[in-house]
């Protein structure tokens, strides 16, 4: 197992604006799973690419545990990279695909023939080692090309947006695959995505990345309960912000004064919480509002209501909303627990 | 319909390419043929006997072209690879003056410029060398193998070597499993034209070479312009042979299915 480091990593192409990449710090643990998540255009896949050796950073590092690899070959890193599309050899067989990077390992055919039916194995492709590329599903190409990286046995697997692909079906089934083979083999894994339910569903620790650089790095639910900034919370789905100023453990904004959890920073700060969060019916914090749209959503019903002229939103069971329609009085509550403050700016 | 239509336009497409091959082999057996005679009185050996024979040196002609059409080829294939390849993967100032560039020797007459190129190689000691012939001939090669490679180029994934080398492939091994055989039938196709364009090279050679590098069409010009129509014949049809050899070997990987010719020059 290795620890992934990358250091003040920084890359820009000529002709951009703005840099890809600009001043990334990351730190991926040994054994773990984390995902690379972000918008298009934010530098993920840049990442990917700067950590693969594929291409060289304008300044920074790349470290696995103690080794500077920032300007090794990628052949000579040991980091396996998975693209967003299969690319598989369209002149090898299915066998000869997985059993690439031992050929070029000039490893013995007998011994290259056991790992790959073993690996072919463990992806659920026993028998298709004879088959060309083309007669297999874009699931199965993917999964061959999951099978190919890591029967390297590499120090770091690369996973570039490996569901994205796949028809919504087959995402869940892929998902459980990376899943189950990382924590069988406890390679140390960067998975990209812009899914951030994809994300939270699949991995140990988020990066969340906004124009090139870590806006948040930590578990999942901590980019629910804790965003760092407005624009971490507006990724993770937050709605509802109210400017305002903490003093003595309340807030004061356009809702009047809200009683904040203990320990709450002092002074002018962006007040959140998650539509989710917020109970309908009486409570701590107690407002009465009127309600703008409800919204039937499937699982949940979004309920768009104004308080004292300020725009909220909450999401609620179904059952809980049925009775609710547009222009009725509704009373909510804002538990201290659920509020959260920003910086401002 | 269609299939009798297809069957007229073979024929006729075959009567195109081979009726002008039936008067050379005719004169290279004939003995007198005279108007209006439809086939001479007398047939004989003695050209081809003449034609095969150390003396003339047809046979080391043939050598001699061959080897340098083959180099030629090899010699642009090496300059074309790197050339077609940044050409084709990318965009960069000034791409299209390059393309005007490769085109000119397309566009000039080789009467133009081939006196020039004789002084240049003179100054180089390369004149009347069969290596001098052979770099001169890479002015007509060149822009057919490196825009033939351009287009193979710009249709490949470069992402397939990435995944090679991330893989633990080592530059000469990626470009030698991976991007070979992707390219190969067009390189396949560059290769044959460049072959052939070199192999009937007359002016350049006749120039650069001085005399000194006698190739195929250089021989047979001057059996021709001796009126030995005999001679002629029988050179001539040595001299179609690589051509038609190459057809023969290559047709369908040319024009088939998943054809080279096609494959690589579809925009």
């Amino acid at each position: 197992m290795t620890r992934l480091t990358l250091h003040g990593l920084r890359k820009s192409y000529p002709g951009r604006g703005h840099a890809a990449v600009h001043g990334l710090d990351l730190t991926v643990e040994r054994g773990s799973l984390t995902a690379l998540l972000g918008p298009s255009g934010c530098g993920k896949t840049t990442t990917m690419k700067l950590i693969a050796g594929l291409i060289t950073p304008d300044a920074g590092e790349v470290r696995l545990d103690d080794a500077d690899i920032t300007l090794l070959p990628p052949e000579r890193r040991g980091v396996a990279m998975v693209f967003q599309n299969p690319l598989l050899f369209p002149h090898m067989t299915i066998a000869q695909n997985v059993g690439f990077g031992l050929k070029m390992r000039h490893l013995p055919p007998a011994e290259i023939a056991r790992s790959v039916d073993a690996m072919l194995a463990r992806v659920r492709l026993d028998g298709f080692g004879d088959r060309s590329p083309v007669a297999l599903s874009g699931g199965q190409q993917q999964r061959v090309a999951l099978a190919r990286a890591l029967v390297l046995q590499p120090k770091v697997l690369l996973l570039d947006e490996p569901l994205s692909s796949l028809d919504p079906g087959l995402r869940d089934e892929m998902r459980q695959l990376i899943r189950s083979l990382q924590q069988d083999t406890k390679v140390t894994t960067i998975v990209v995505t812009h899914d951030q339910a994809e994300a939270v569903a699949l991995s140990d620790h988020i990066g969340l990345m906004l124009d090139g650089r870590l806006a948040q790095h930590g578990p999942p639910e901590t980019f629910y309960d804790r965003p760092a900034t407005e624009a971490v919370a507006r990724f993770f789905g937050g709605v509802n912000f109210l400017e305002g100023r903490s003093e003595r453990g309340f807030f004061h904004s356009g809702l009047g004064s809200l009683a904040l959890p203990d320990h709450a920073p002092q002074g002018p700060a962006l007040l959140t919480f998650r539509p989710e969060a917020m109970r309908l019916g009486p409570g701590p914090n107690l407002r009465t509002g009127r309600i703008d749209a409800v919204t039937f959503l499937g699982t949940q019903t979004r309920i768009t209501l104004s308080v004292a002229g300020v725009a909220l939103q909450a999401l609620a069971a179904p059952d809980a909303a049925r009775a609710l329609k547009a222009g009725d009085e509704l009373t909510i509550s804002l538990p201290p627990d659920v509020l959260w403050l920003l910086p401002t700016g | 319909m269609r299939g009798s239509l297809r069957a007229l336009a073979a024929l006729a497409l075959a009567g195109w390419l081979v009726l002008p091959v039936f008067p050379l082999a005719i004169w290279s057996v004939a003995h007198g043929w005279r108007f209006p005679d439809l086939l001479p009185a007398e047939t004989s050996g003695a050209a081809w006997a003449y034609a095969l024979s150390p003396q003339s040196g047809v046979l080391q002609s043939f050598g001699v072209t061959t080897l340098i059409a083959a180099a030629t080829t090899l010699i642009a294939a090496l300059i074309g690879l790197p050339a077609g390849r940044a050409l084709g993967l990318h965009r960069f100032p000034g791409r299209n003056l390059v393309f005007l560039l490769l085109l000119a020797p397309a566009i000039v007459p080789g009467i133009a410029v081939v006196f020039g190129l004789h002084g240049i190689l003179l100054r180089l000691g390369l004149a009347g060398t069969i290596p001098g012939v052979i770099l001169a001939h890479l002015v007509p090669v060149l822009p057919y193998m490196t825009l033939v490679l351009a287009a193979v180029f710009s249709r490949f994934d470069p992402a397939f070597e990435q995944q090679a080398r991330s893989l633990g492939a080592a530059p000469w091994q990626a470009f030698r499993t991976v991007t070979l055989p992707a390219i190969l039938p067009g390189l396949m196709t560059a290769a044959l034209f460049s072959f052939l364009v070199s192999w009937s090279q007359y002016l350049l050679t006749l120039a650069v070479g001085g005399g000194r590098v006698q190739t195929l069409p250089l021989v047979l010009f001057s059996f021709v312009s001796a009126g030995r129509n005999d001679l002629a014949g029988a050179i001539a049809l040595l001299y179609i042979l690589p051509g038609l050899l190459i057809l023969a070997v290559t047709a369908r990987r040319i024009t088939g299915r998943g054809a080279a010719l096609t494959e690589g020059l579809r925009p």
